[in-house]
């Protein structure tokens, strides 16, 4: 029983030591946001990186939600002839949930993968030991223009897949499912509030910064070659899929808990 | 009056630890201005321990290192950039940019470090590629379409672009055909006869010792076994360094080797 004790104590131990490094590294890396150098170059690369290349993925994401969302709500509110809320439930779910979460997963498993790997070869390479002998904060040079770049990048990405769910949902709503056209936007709008699409934005800022962190702190952090460096990877994309779904929740909690 | 010894690098009880294992164990070392000096020793004995931990890369648990008389160790992260601007490196694996073209790789110091205008800095680039044997051609590749030799070369460019006034080289020759190794060997040699440098270079390779040190140390067991001037290396009288000169299985220095 006692061994038993002890070994959750280790892991408790062993999660607040985690947390706390993780929480260290992030702190040490803004804080150089506060002097120069600053490296707009370098964090406008990563915005276009995070932003642009992500358009694809993240709209096919968003458009196939949209739809599929629409046809769910039809066939299951169609059981208690409440057919007319297809329209909220598509547009409340995908603002409020759908897009900053999917975003949020699909930016985790491209970019922050991406950069768990970049920065992990340039650790196991020695490259980042130069950027230090070179006179350069490896924390202000890569791993800031990161994360400011995630923070500000996901909101604009989520507001693309917002519409672009909304617009997946009318697809179907209208030319699938028969809904006036004219009737379904008024409805889309109708019960809309700037809180639905505020707290979404809100959580995509949290979660572009998540993923850029995991990303930037597995990869800095990784050892030991090639097999070190796809360990990183693995880790960065878990652990930013855990810590978004957890803030999703968090961040719903306080938006919408009562 | 006279004025008291200085020397350029002076390190006195060194200790440093991974886990269990002691790497560095009271080390004590000096390195004069404008002197070469080669530590040479058996793989995993802490070469690359002492020069990461001079250049701040690497934290000692014990022990003092001055540069020029002033105590680096425990330096506030400002003044760590501002010293790391007397300091060049050129690593095992070249460690170049991959991101960037050459002439950039070479140029990073000038413009990330100490703020220099890009057109300013390139030109300083190209002639210090130049300096190694490298056209301005190369200057607009990346490192991955060089050679191994010629990475090394970049990298050598890229430790002297800032003229700085300690250069450190981890294993030069490391990797590289005899020829070669003779061409980067000859190229530190005038580097750092030319700028007048202070160089601290780590090598097992011992044709490269001879040819560019000034003084020669061995390092075993974390500790400076034998130091001298580097034609007095053929007759240190010291067993560890006879064995190692001579490639000798048979020795005081015996290797961690397991049976299956």
């Amino acid at each position: 029983m006692l061994r038993f004790l002890a070994t959750i104590g280790a892991v408790f131990l062993g999660f607040l030591a985690a947390t706390g490094r993780l929480a260290m590294f992030a702190g040490l890396a803004l804080a150089t946001a506060f002097t120069p150098p600053f490296y707009l170059r370098a964090m406008l690369r990563e915005m276009v990186n995070i932003g642009y290349f992500s358009l694809p993925v993240v709209g096919l994401t968003a458009i196939f939600t949209g739809m599929v969302l629409a046809l769910q709500s039809y066939t299951g509110f169609s059981r208690f002839a409440a057919e007319g809320a297809v329209a909220t439930v598509v547009v409340l779910s995908v603002t409020r949930e759908l897009g900053p979460v999917i975003t949020g997963l699909m930016v985790a498993g491209r970019v922050g993968a991406a950069m768990a790997a970049e920065i992990g070869t340039m650790r196991v390479t020695d490259q980042i030991d130069a950027l230090t002998t070179l006179s350069t904060d490896p924390l202000r040079y890569l791993v800031l223009p990161r994360l400011i770049a995630g923070l500000i990048t996901l909101p604009m990405l989520v507001l693309v897949a917002d519409i672009i769910g909304v617009f997946g949902g009318y697809l179907v709503g209208v030319y699938r499912l028969g809904f006036n056209p004219e009737a379904y936007l008024n409805r889309t709008h109708q019960y809309l509030e700037t809180t639905d699409v505020v707290s979404g934005l809100v959580k995509a800022a949290a979660f572009g910064f998540i993923v850029a962190l995991m990303g930037c702190y597995h990869g800095y952090h990784s050892r030991g070659g090639a097999q070190g460096v796809g360990q990183a990877t693995t880790y960065a994309v878990v652990s930013a899929s855990i810590m978004i779904l957890v803030f999703n929740y968090l961040i719903t909690a306080a938006f919408f808990g009562r | 009056m006279t004025d008291a010894y200085l020397p350029k690098i002076s390190v006195r009880g060194l200790r440093k630890s991974f886990g269990r294992k002691r790497v560095l164990d009271g080390l004590d070392i000096d390195c004069d201005s404008g002197e070469s000096l080669v530590i040479i020793g058996g793989s995993g004995t802490g070469k690359s321990v002492l020069v990461k931990c001079i250049l701040g890369l690497l934290y000692p648990e014990a022990g003092s290192i001055r540069i020029d008389g002033g105590e680096t160790v425990g330096l506030p992260r400002a003044a760590r950039e501002r010293l790391l601007q007397k300091f060049g490196m050129l690593f095992q694996g070249s460690a170049l940019f991959d991101s960037l073209r050459v002439w950039e790789n070479v140029a990073f110091g000038l413009t990330q470090g100490r703020g220099m205008e890009r057109h300013a800095a390139k030109e300083i680039a190209l002639a210090k590629l130049a300096a190694v044997g490298l056209g301005p051609e190369v200057g607009e590749l990346r490192p991955a379409e060089l050679s191994g030799g010629m990475q090394k070369r970049v990298a050598l460019a890229r430790a002297i672009a800032a003229e700085p006034e300690i250069i450190f080289f981890d294993e030069p020759t490391t990797g590289l055909d005899p020829i070669m190794a003779d061409v980067i060997n000859d190229l530190i040699v005038k580097c750092v006869r030319e700028v007048g440098t202070t160089a601290v270079s780590i090598t097992h390779d011992m044709v490269s010792a001879r040819k560019i040190a000034d003084r020669i140390a061995m390092l075993h067991q974390g500790r400076i076994v034998w130091h001298g001037p580097t034609p007095e290396i053929d007759h240190s009288g010291n067993p560890f360094v006879d064995q190692f000169i001579n490639g000798r299985a048979e020795g005081p220095i015996q290797m961690e080797i397991r049976a299956a």
